[in-house]
């Protein structure tokens, strides 16, 4: 096992530059998530980790080594494709060994690694199979399979569960999780799905258009996001953004005031963008006026959608809310959950 | 699915099995017109397989004979051919050649094809194109100078002659196939491969050979019916009887004088397509892939 | 954790030899895998495309080394009535072949595309004049073309009493011209047909349907669906066909040689008879040379043709 380091990787194919200089550290153990909307260059960093791709410029270390001319094959790293890419002329045992037969692993070492990876994975009576035999998830399981058999420093995983129906993606995101715990590999796993990276990671990377925005614990990043890309991107439903100044002390959109965030709130009149996730509004009498402009109970909350001052927010509730489309409804944030963002460089103020 | 499935599908797609598309209609226009191209295609086999078991009295006697039948069929034009004349050397030697010239062509082309699409280097388009114009020259241009390449090479009048310029039309035509198998295999598979730990060489043993065997298989037998048929070179090169190619032999050996021997020509005919024939009928499927293939790329 | 680990091993990681190394290095790796095809194309075609060009240029004879004579071959050629009355009928017997293979062609895999019983097998057997030796179904046509026993006239004549006397098909220059373009025709309908049918299948049968509910007629379907679709693979097949009637030697050298009275020879067999059996060598090359700008017409309209593909492909796959 080993940590990852990345060091302002920089990537350009041709003359458009897809990574802009990204530094990640990645510890012993540790499961991190790359997420990032489509096409923030995620795969393409993870392919040059794997030696797929030439690194650029900058440094790409494993273990302490620095491989950005070392061959895939002499990384001791594992890597697990999107459409798996299991060689459909082997067998499910034949796929699992194909890395111990090139090694030239005696044959005792094959069946025992195989078998106990088939062990770990409930692949034991589809060893005989060929790819094309096997589900979508029981395809998925082979491929990691084939990562394990090789007692690898570090898995890749590119966007595992992205061809899986969503209910076997929340099972196997479990038994990813699961398989983590046990074989304590340091992991590095990519995905554009904000939900697969807050219940999996230990820590998150953020990135967009070729940059990271913010690395840190889930929980940090939907606590304190950096920026206001950040925290769009994480939470589902997404964050609540009003636009208006500070004055006196408060938030001030249209005629409404909201209190602002405990910390360093911005000068008198500055223009800000005002955070709230939808979770953490309360019905308050007391509160402002909203209109409803849509209901949509789902069982456990209620999701109101309503506009304030001419701005849209959506709210979801514990409790009941029994209002119309139409009737007005008074509501407030919980101001130690609220967030505040400078419009024009995106940051977080508080 | 099942026959009946299946008709039921084309049935309700083909436009032109709607229901007032009568059955009448349908045998004046479909029917009756492919029966015609069948019987002009075929027609000309039938004769030369006919006249090859026709008795020379019935041959040239189209009074009393039905010229469409053989009534005593003899086995004399095949005797004749087999043990007189030099065919089984020419059959060998034949196949020699097709043998040696396809496995060249072969192995030269799974090397040219996996650089060009699967390697992929600055300007492997142009190389795959300059390969597609290699295609377009005919030999008909070419045996002149080859022919004085090959003498000067001291090869003249010998069948590796034939087996090393042989490749020049088939290596373009396998190269161009194995490209369009090559790029149906997915990048990702030769990519896991190389982190599994195998060199350039074993992906290309192991994953993209097997995963190949189809296309492997339609050039093979492509190669191998193409250098069977060839003419012109086989006509230029060599000269001595018996190491001539059937196609050649057949002409120039069997035809002597000016009373044409028709029923040992028609034998020598059916004899030296049938090997290929036979081949065919083994392997139609990969042949009319291959076809399709070379032309759809 | 699964069971006691009995076995250790660890993966020796040894140093790759050299040679290991060598085999690895791309650049090293298509260098040598482009080495064999291109070795024997540029002994075997390149070489010989310029030395042919070269010899065109020279006396030279069979066995004997010539000096550069410049344009004397060629200024000699064009006087030449043979060579004149050569390139005239190959340009004829091109052109008239070609669009009697490609109407035949692809009306026969218009059949085709009909849902037949056994396709298959019909499909099979109609690529049998394509597939056995061209020299050979020749000397079937050499024998159908008999003038005492030919058995055409003799069902014309005897049977169906359509003609009075046998056709003297290889006789006459004309007789002679008309059949070997039938021999060719007729072996080049299969390939014409299985190409062009591969090309009518992938058209969806939903670009018919939607143009019926326009209420197309079938011809009207056929000029406006099936045709432009086919186009472009027809532009393939087309060129591919045009350069080897073109370029064709053996129904010729097969059924005629050229004659009656050098009438029927093709560029081809002439260049043959002239730089092969008549030992003139340059004056060989240089009839086949002359072929060479006809060949590159050719071969512009087969690059323009596939550029023209990129385009116009977007239905969908089978
Ligand atoms: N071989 C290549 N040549 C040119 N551009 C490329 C290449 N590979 C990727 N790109 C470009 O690089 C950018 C990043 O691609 P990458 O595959 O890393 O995105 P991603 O974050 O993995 O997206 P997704 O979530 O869709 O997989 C994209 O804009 C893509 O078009
Ligand atoms: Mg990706």
């Amino acid at each position: 096992m080993a940590e990852v380091s990345i060091r302002d990787v920089r990537k350009a194919f041709g003359t458009t530059q897809i990574l802009h200089g990204v530094s990640v550290e990645v510890a012993d153990g540790e499961f991190a998530v790359l997420v990032g909307p489509s096409g923030c260059g995620k795969s393409t960093l993870l392919r040059m980790i794997a030696g797929l791709e030439n690194v650029g410029r900058g440094e790409i270390a494993i273990g302490g080594r620095v491989v950005n001319n070392v061959a895939p094959k002499e990384r001791d790293i594992a890597m697990v494709l999107q459409n798996y890419a299991l060689y459909p002329h082997m067998t499910v045992r034949d796929n699992m060994a194909f890395s111990l037969t090139l090694a030239n692993a005696p044959k005792a070492v094959q069946e025992q690694k195989v078998s106990r990876a088939a062990e770990i994975l409930g692949l034991g009576s589809l060893l005989d199979r060929y790819p094309r035999q096997l589900s979508g998830g029981q395809r998925q399981r082979v491929a990691m399979g084939r990562a394990i058999v090789r007692d690898p420093q570090v898995f890749l995983f590119d966007e595992p569960l992205s061809n899986l129906d969503a209910k076997l993606r929340v099972q196997m995101r479990g038994e990813i999780k699961d398989l983590h715990q046990r074989l304590r590999t340091t992991t590095i796993y990519v995905t554009h799905d904000q939900i697969e990276a807050m219940t999996m990671a230990d820590k998150i990377v953020v990135m967009q258009g070729g940059r990271v925005e913010q690395i840190g614990a889930p929980l940090d990043l939907y606590d304190r996001p950096a920026n206001l890309f950040v925290a769009g991107f994480i939470g589902s439903p997404s964050m609540n953004f009003l636009k208006g100044t500070v004055q006196n002390g408060a938030f001030r959109f249209g005629d409404m005031m909201l209190p602002l965030p405990p910390g360093p709130g911005g000068s008198d009149g500055m223009a800000v963008t005002y955070g709230v996730r939808p979770e953490h509004w309360r019905l308050d009498d007391a509160g402002v006026a909203s209109i409803v402009r849509l209901v949509e109970p789902t069982g456990s909350e209620t999701q109101v959608v309503a506009e304030i001052g001419g701005q849209r927010v959506i709210c979801a509730f514990r409790e009941r809310v029994s209002a119309r489309p139409g009737e007005t409804l008074h509501i407030s944030p919980d101001v130690m959950h609220t967030h505040l963002f400078d419009p024009s460089s995106g940051m977080r103020m508080a | 699915m099942s026959d009946a499935v299946r008709d039921q599908l084309s049935e309700a797609e083909g436009p032109q099995t709607m229901a007032w598309d009568s059955k009448a209609r349908r045998l004046i226009t479909i029917y009756l017109p492919l029966a015609c191209f069948l019987l002009i295609l075929l027609f000309p086999f039938y004769w030369m397989t006919i006249t090859a078991f026709k008795p020379n009295s019935e041959l040239l006697d189209y009074k009393n004979n039905n010229p469409f039948w053989v009534s005593s069929p003899t086995l004399d034009n095949i005797r004749k051919l087999l043990f007189d004349t030099q065919y089984p050397r020419w059959l060998v030697t034949t196949m020699g050649v097709a043998f040696g010239a396809t496995f060249i062509s072969l192995f030269s082309s799974v090397l040219a094809a996996y650089a060009i699409q699967r390697l992929r280097f600055k300007g492997s388009k142009w190389v795959g194109l300059g390969i597609y114009l290699a295609y377009l020259v005919p030999p008909s241009i070419l045996f002149i100078p080859l022919a004085s390449v090959v003498y000067s090479m001291g090869l003249f009048d010998s069948p590796w002659a034939l087996v090393l310029t042989y490749p020049t039309f088939l290596i373009p035509f396998c190269t161009w196939l194995l490209i369009g198998y090559f790029k149906s295999i997915p990048y990702e598979l030769e990519e896991c491969a190389l982190i599994d730990g195998a060199s350039r060489l074993q992906i290309l043993r192991r994953i993209t050979l097997p995963l190949a065997v189809p296309g492997l298989i339609s050039a093979g037998i492509f190669a191998f019916t193409l250098s069977w048929n060839e003419f012109i070179y086989a006509l230029a090169f060599i000269s001595s009887s018996e190491k001539k190619t059937v196609p050649v032999a057949i002409l120039t050996e069997l035809v002597q004088g000016d009373v044409y021997q028709w029923g040992s020509l028609m034998a020598g005919a059916l004899l030296g397509s049938l090997p290929v024939a036979i081949f065919y009928s083994f392997f139609v499927e990969y042949y009319v892939s291959s076809l399709t293939g070379a032309v759809k790329e | 954790m699964s069971g006691a680990e009995t076995i250790s091993w660890t993966p020796v990681r040894k140093a790759p030899s050299p040679l290991a190394r060598l085999f690895d290095s791309k650049p090293f790796l298509i260098a040598i895998c482009l080495l064999p095809a291109f070795g024997l194309l540029a002994v075997f075609l390149t070489y010989p495309l310029g030395l042919g060009i070269y010899l065109s240029f020279t006396d030279t004879k069979l066995g004997r080394p010539g000096v550069w004579v410049g344009l004397e071959n060629f200024q000699y050629l064009l006087e030449d009535r043979v060579f004149l009355n050569a390139v005239w009928f190959t340009v004829f017997y091109t052109a008239v072949a070609t669009v009697l293979k490609f109407a035949l062609g692809l009306w026969l895999a218009l059949l085709l595309n009909e849902n037949l019983p056994i396709k298959s097998l019909i499909r099979a057997v109609i690529l049998l004049p394509w597939i056995t030796p061209t020299v050979l179904s020749a000397i079937a046509f050499w024998w159908i073309y008999d003038p005492q026993f030919s058995i055409v006239s003799y069902v014309l004549v005897d049977k169906l009493h359509i003609l009075s006397s046998y056709i003297d098909f290889l006789g006459t220059p004309w007789h002679a011209r008309w059949s070997l373009i039938v021999a060719n025709v007729w072996r080049g309908i299969p390939f014409v047909a299985i190409s062009l049918l591969a090309g009518l299948q992938t058209i969806s049968p939903s670009l018919y349907e939607a143009a019926m509910l326009d209420g197309a007629s079938s011809w009207q379907r056929f000029r406006k669906v099936t045709v432009p679709l086919l186009m472009p693979i027809l532009a393939v097949v087309l060129t591919f066909s045009v350069l080897f009637t073109f370029a064709d030697f053996q129904l010729v050298y097969a059924i005629t040689r050229g004659g009656p009275i050098n009438s029927t020879h093709l560029m081809a067999t002439l260049a043959f008879q002239r730089g092969i059996p008549g030992a003139a060598l340059g004056e060989g090359a240089a009839i086949a040379v002359s072929m060479i700008p006809f060949l590159i017409l050719a071969t512009l309209f087969s690059y323009f043709a596939i550029g023209q593909r990129k385009w116009q492909q977007g239905g969908s796959d089978e």
